[in-house]
C-alpha cells in the first residue's frame, strides 16, 4: 500500500507553520493523541532554564549562546495521532534525536510537557517511567543496539524480560514477533552472524514484542545500504498497515521521510519549521530552506494524482450534443471533452475532430463517439511516477476518478511534466503551454464567467486557476475535486 | 639572617606519621580484625597448597567440571580427582606432585593440552629447584591479595564507571596509589600490622588495586551508549542494566583489570619478603643478602613461572566469557 492512503484526514487542510494554532484547534477535536509533545524545549548548560526565558521572549539561537547554552530543540509542539507515522526530519544537530529522547524520557526536557497516551511524562518519577516504557513506548536504534552476548530470540524477547514476563511466554511472543519480521528461523543464532538489514529487523522485532503502542524509530535505517534501506522501509509499511502502531520516525534522508511520513516535521537548528504530509511539504514548503531542501527530492514518487491534477476543463452530460461539446472545447481552447453522466461518473472522452465529423453528418448524440478514444482513468492516489507511461500513450489527459468512477479531475501531459520540474509553483505551471493535448495556443484567457465560478478550494484546483472552466451543459454541475 | 628568602617548611611527613599513628591507636582493634583475618586466609591457603587436603582438591575440580561443562561433568570430575587423590595418598606420592599434576589438568581443561604440558613442566621445575615451599606460599599471598584487591576494585570502578563525581574523585587516589613508590606503603603497613605476611598482603593490595579500578572503570564507560539506552529504553531498572548489559558487555576489560591486579601483586610480593612476608621474597631478599647468584635466579624463576601461569589463565578465562564468544562466532562467519 502506498503510505499516502492514510493521510490524516484532519490534518490535509494545514499547510502552514503556525503549529500552535493547529493544536489547539485539535485537541478539542481529539482528546488523547498517542503522543503529544508541548512546547519542549532542551538547553544544555548551566544557564539553560534563564536561556529559556530569553527565547520565549524571542531571543535567537546566538543570544543563547553567549549565556554558554546550547539549545539543542526550541519550542516544539506536536500531536500524534495513534496509527500515525510521524516523521521528524532533519540534519545532523537539527535536534531531532534530543526531540526524540525527550519523547520516552531519556533525556529530561528543561522546559514544556511530554504526554503519552494522555499520561504525563515529564514529571514522573525513575521508577513510574521505567513502567510507563515498559507499558507503552519502545525503540528502535540507529546502530541496531542489540546485545552481542545474547541471541536473537533472547534479544527480541529483552522488553518482555524487563517486563518480568514468564520465560515460555516471553519465548513465545518474541518468536511471533520474529516470525512478522521474518526471522522466525534465526531466533538461536548471535546477532553477530547477521547482516546489518537483520539486526535491524531484530531490533524491530524487539521493539513489536514489547508490545507497546508507540514505536521511536531513531534513525533507524540510516546505517543500512540503501537497498536494504528501502526494503525495510517496505516492510515497515507492511508492518504498519497490519498493526497500526504509532510511529515516531527521525531521519536525515528527505525521500525516506516522504516515503514513510503520514506527516513530517521539518527540523531546522533545533527549531519545528513546518509540520504537514509530504505534498503538502512539497507544494507548499513553509520557508525558503524547506522549500531548498525539498527541491532535489524526487517528486513523482511523492506527489499523487490528486496533488497534480486540475479541474476538468470541458465536461459535457451524457445527453448533450456535438454542437454543445465542440462549442465548450472551443470556449476552452481544448482538444477533447470529458463526457460524464449525472453523478459526475465518467462515460469516455470526445475529441474535437471526431466531434466535428459527427456533427457534419448530423448525428443528435456523443454516444457514438464515446468508444473511438480508451479514456485512462488513474485513482487519486496514484503516484505521479506511475503516471508518466499512460500519459504518454493516451492522446487525452488523464482522468482522476474516485472509487465510483467519478471524474475529480484531470492530468494533462503538461501538467505532469510542469509539476516533476523543480520550480512547481502553481503560476508556473498555470502559464505552461498545453501541447499536443490542446493543439492550441493557452496565452488566450480563458472564459470570465467560468473562471468566476470556480475559487481555488482545493490545492488541486490552485493549481490549475487559470485555465479552471467546467462548461454548464445541460444538466452537468460543476465538478470540483 | 643573610637577606635570603627562607621558604616555610611544611612537615607534611610528620602530619601523615601522626594521623597514620592516631589510627593506629583509635582503630586499633579493626585493623587487628582485617591483620587476624587476611593472616589466617593466607596461612590457611598456604597449607593448603604444602599439604593439599584431598576432598578440598576434589571439590575444586567438581566446581571447574561444573562451570566448564555442567552439573555431570562436575560430578565426574570430582569423583575422578576424588580417587586419584587417595590413591596418591595411599601410594604416598608428594603433594607438591600431586599439586603439579593439579595445576597441569587445570591447564588443560582451561587452555587446552599445550598449556596443560607447560604447566607440568613448569611447576615440576619449580620442585626440582628446591623453591616449592617457598612459592606455594607466594601463591597463597597474592591469589589473597589479588582476591581482596579485586574485591575493592570492581565495585570502585562500577560506581566511577557509572557516575562522573566518583570519577572525578577516584581518579586523582588511583594516581597518587600508582605511583607512591611500592616500598612507602611498607612502613606504615609495618607500622599498623607489625612484621609478617599481613603488611606485605595490605601493600600489595594498596599497589596492585589501582589498575583494577581504572580497567573496570574503563570497560563500564566503553559499553556502547546506545545498548545502555537500549535498556533505559525499554524500563529496565539500573540494576537489571548493571547485571545484563554493562556487566557481561565490560567483563573482557574487567578480567583484563584483574589480569593486572595478578601480575601487580607478583610484583610487589618480593619487596613484602623485605618486611617478613616469606615465601619466594624472602628468598631473594636473603640471595640479596648473601649476594647468591645462584639462589636469586631460582627464586626469581620461580616467580617468572606462577606469573605466566597465572597471567594465561586469567587470559583464558577472559575467552570463555559470552561477548568473546559471540565475537569469535562473528569472525568465523
Amino acid at each position: 500500500m502506498s503510505p499516502h492512503e492514510v493521510d490524516g484526514p484532519e490534518c490535509s487542510a494545514v499547510t502552514g507553520v503556525d503549529v500552535d494554532v493547529w493544536c489547539a484547534t485539535r485537541t478539542t477535536r481529539e482528546p488523547v493523541p498517542a503522543v503529544r509533545a508541548q512546547k519542549l524545549y532542551k538547553l544544555f548548560g548551566r544557564r539553560a532554564d534563564e536561556a529559556v526565558r530569553l527565547l520565549e521572549q524571542g531571543a535567537d539561537r546566538e543570544a543563547v549562546r553567549k549565556l554558554g547554552v546550547t539549545p539543542a530543540v526550541i519550542d516544539a509542539s506536536f500531536e500524534v495521532e495513534d496509527g500515525e507515522i510521524f516523521v521528524v526530519m532533519g540534519l545532523s544537530g537539527s535536534g531531532k534525536s534530543t526531540l526524540l529522547r525527550m519523547l520516552n524520557g531519556l533525556l529530561r526536557p528543561t522546559s514544556g510537557e511530554v504526554h503519552i497516551d494522555g499520561t504525563r511524562l515529564t514529571g514522573l518519577s525513575a521508577k513510574a517511567l521505567r513502567s510507563l516504557r515498559q507499558q507503552k513506548v519502545s525503540m528502535v536504534f540507529q546502530h541496531f543496539a542489540l546485545l552481542p552476548h545474547r541471541t536473537v530470540g533472547e534479544n527480541a524477547a529483552y522488553g518482555l524480560e524487563v517486563q518480568r514476563v514468564p520465560k515460555a511466554e516471553r519465548e513465545e511472543r518474541a518468536r511471533k514477533a520474529l516470525d512478522l519480521v521474518g526471522l522466525g528461523a534465526w531466533a538461536d543464532h548471535l546477532p553477530t552472524q547477521l547482516s546489518g538489514g537483520m539486526r535491524q529487523r531484530v531490533g524491530l522485532a524487539r521493539a513489536l514484542a514489547a508490545g507497546t503502542d508507540v514505536l521511536l524509530m531513531d534513525e533507524a535505517f540510516s546505517a543500512l545500504d540503501p537497498l536494504i534501506r528501502r526494503e525495510m522501509q517496505d516492510q515497515l509499511l507492511e508492518l504498519q498497515s497490519r498493526l497500526g502502531k504509532t510511529i515516531v520516525f527521525i531521519t536525515h534522508d528527505l525521500n525516506e521521510a516522504m516515503r514513510l511520513g503520514d506527516r513530517i516535521a521539518m527540523m531546522r537548528d533545533g527549531r519545528i519549521v513546518q509540520i504537514g504530509t509530504a505534498e503538502e511539504i512539497l507544494q507548499d514548503p513553509a520557508n525558503d530552506y524547506v522549500a531548498q531542501f525539498v527541491q532535489d527530492v524526487d517528486r513523482s514518487r511523492v506527489l499523487t494524482a490528486s496533488a497534480v491534477m486540475e479541474q476538468p476543463v470541458a465536461v459535457v452530460g451524457a445527453r448533450s450534443g456535438p454542437r454543445q461539446a465542440l462549442r465548450s472545447m472551443r470556449e476552452h481552447q481544448v482538444g477533447a471533452a470529458f463526457v460524464v453522466d449525472r453523478e459526475r461518473r465518467l462515460l469516455g472522452a470526445v475529441r474535437d475532430d471526431a466531434t466535428a465529423d459527427a456533427l457534419r453528418r448530423g448525428e443528435e448524440s456523443l454516444a457514438s463517439l464515446l468508444d473511438d478514444h480508451e479514456v485512462v482513468t488513474v485513482s487519486p492516489d496514484t503516484l505521479v511516477a506511475d503516471l508518466l507511461t499512460p500519459s504518454a500513450e493516451c492522446p487525452v489527459p488523464l482522468a482522476v476518478v474516485d472509487d465510483e468512477n467519478r471524474l475529480l479531475g484531470v492530468v494533462p501531459r503538461a501538467t505532469l511534466l510542469a509539476a516533476l520540474g523543480n520550480g512547481g509553483s502553481a503560476e508556473s505551471r498555470g502559464g505552461d503551454v498545453r501541447g499536443e493535448d490542446t493543439r492550441r495556443s493557452a496565452s488566450a484567457a480563458p472564459p470570465p464567467e467560468s473562471s468566476a465560478d470556480l475559487e481555488p478550494s482545493s490545492r488541486g484546483a490552485q493549481l490549475a486557476t487559470e485555465r479552471s472552466a467546467v462548461t454548464e451543459v445541460d444538466d452537468v454541475e460543476e465538478v470540483k475535486p | 639572617m643573610n637577606g635570603q628568602l627562607e621558604i616555610p617548611q611544611i612537615p607534611v611527613g610528620k602530619a601523615f606519621a601522626a594521623s597514620v599513628d592516631w589510627l593506629t591507636q583509635n582503630l586499633g582493634f579493626a585493623f587487628d580484625l582485617i591483620g587476624g583475618a587476611l593472616g589466617t586466609a593466607v596461612g590457611a591457603l598456604a597449607d593448603f597448597l604444602a599439604a593439599p587436603v584431598i576432598a578440598g582438591l576434589a571439590l575444586v575440580f567438581g566446581l571447574l567440571g561444573l562451570a566448564l561443562r555442567g552439573p555431570k561433568v562436575g560430578a565426574v570430575a570430582f569423583a575422578v580427582a576424588l580417587g586419584a587423590g587417595y590413591l596418591a595418598a595411599i601410594t604416598q606420592v608428594p603433594p607438591s606432585l600431586v599439586l603439579t599434576l593439579a595445576f597441569a589438568v587445570i591447564g588443560l581443561a582451561l587452555r587446552g593440552w599445550k598449556f596443560g604440558l607447560f604447566s607440568l613442566v613448569a611447576f615440576g621445575l619449580i620442585d626440582a629447584m628446591g623453591e616449592w615451599q617457598a612459592a606455594m606460599e607466594t601463591l597463597a599471598l597474592v591469589l589473597v591479595a589479588s582476591l581482596v584487591a579485586v574485591i575493592l576494585a570492581i565495585p570502585i570502578g562500577i560506581a566511577a564507571g557509572r557516575n562522573d563525581a566518583i570519577s572525578r574523585v577516584v581518579r586523582p587516589v588511583l594516581d597518587f596509589l600508582q605511583t607512591m613508590p611500592a616500598f612507602v606503603y611498607l612502613i606504615p603497613a609495618i607500622f599498623v600490622f607489625s612484621v609478617g605476611v599481613v603488611p606485605g598482603v595490605v601493600a600489595t593490595v594498596v599497589f596492585s588495586v589501582a589498575p583494577g579500578v581504572r580497567l573496570t572503570e574503563l570497560g563500564i564507560r566503553q559499553v556502547d551508549h546506545e545498548v545502555v539506552e537500549a535498556g533505559e529504553a525499554f524500563g529496565a531498572s539500573p540494576w537489571k542494566i548493571l547485571r545484563g548489559i554493562q556487566l557481561p558487555l565490560a567483563l573482557p576489560t574487567i578480567m583484563a583489570g584483574v589480569n593486572q591486579i595478578i601480575m601487580l601483586a607478583l610484583s610487589m610480593v618480593v619487596i613484602a619478603g623485605l618486611v617478613g612476608g616469606g615465601g619466594l621474597g624472602s628468598a631473594v631478599y636473603t640471595a640479596i643478602s648473601t649476594v647468591d647468584v645462584a639462589a636469586g635466579f631460582e627464586a626469581g624463576l620461580a616467580v617468572v613461572i606462577l606469573a605466566v601461569y597465572l597471567d594465561r589463565l586469567t587470559a583464558a578465562l577472559t575467552n570463555r566469557s559470552a561477548v568473546v564468544r559471540a565475537q569469535a562466532a562473528a569472525s568465523v562467519n
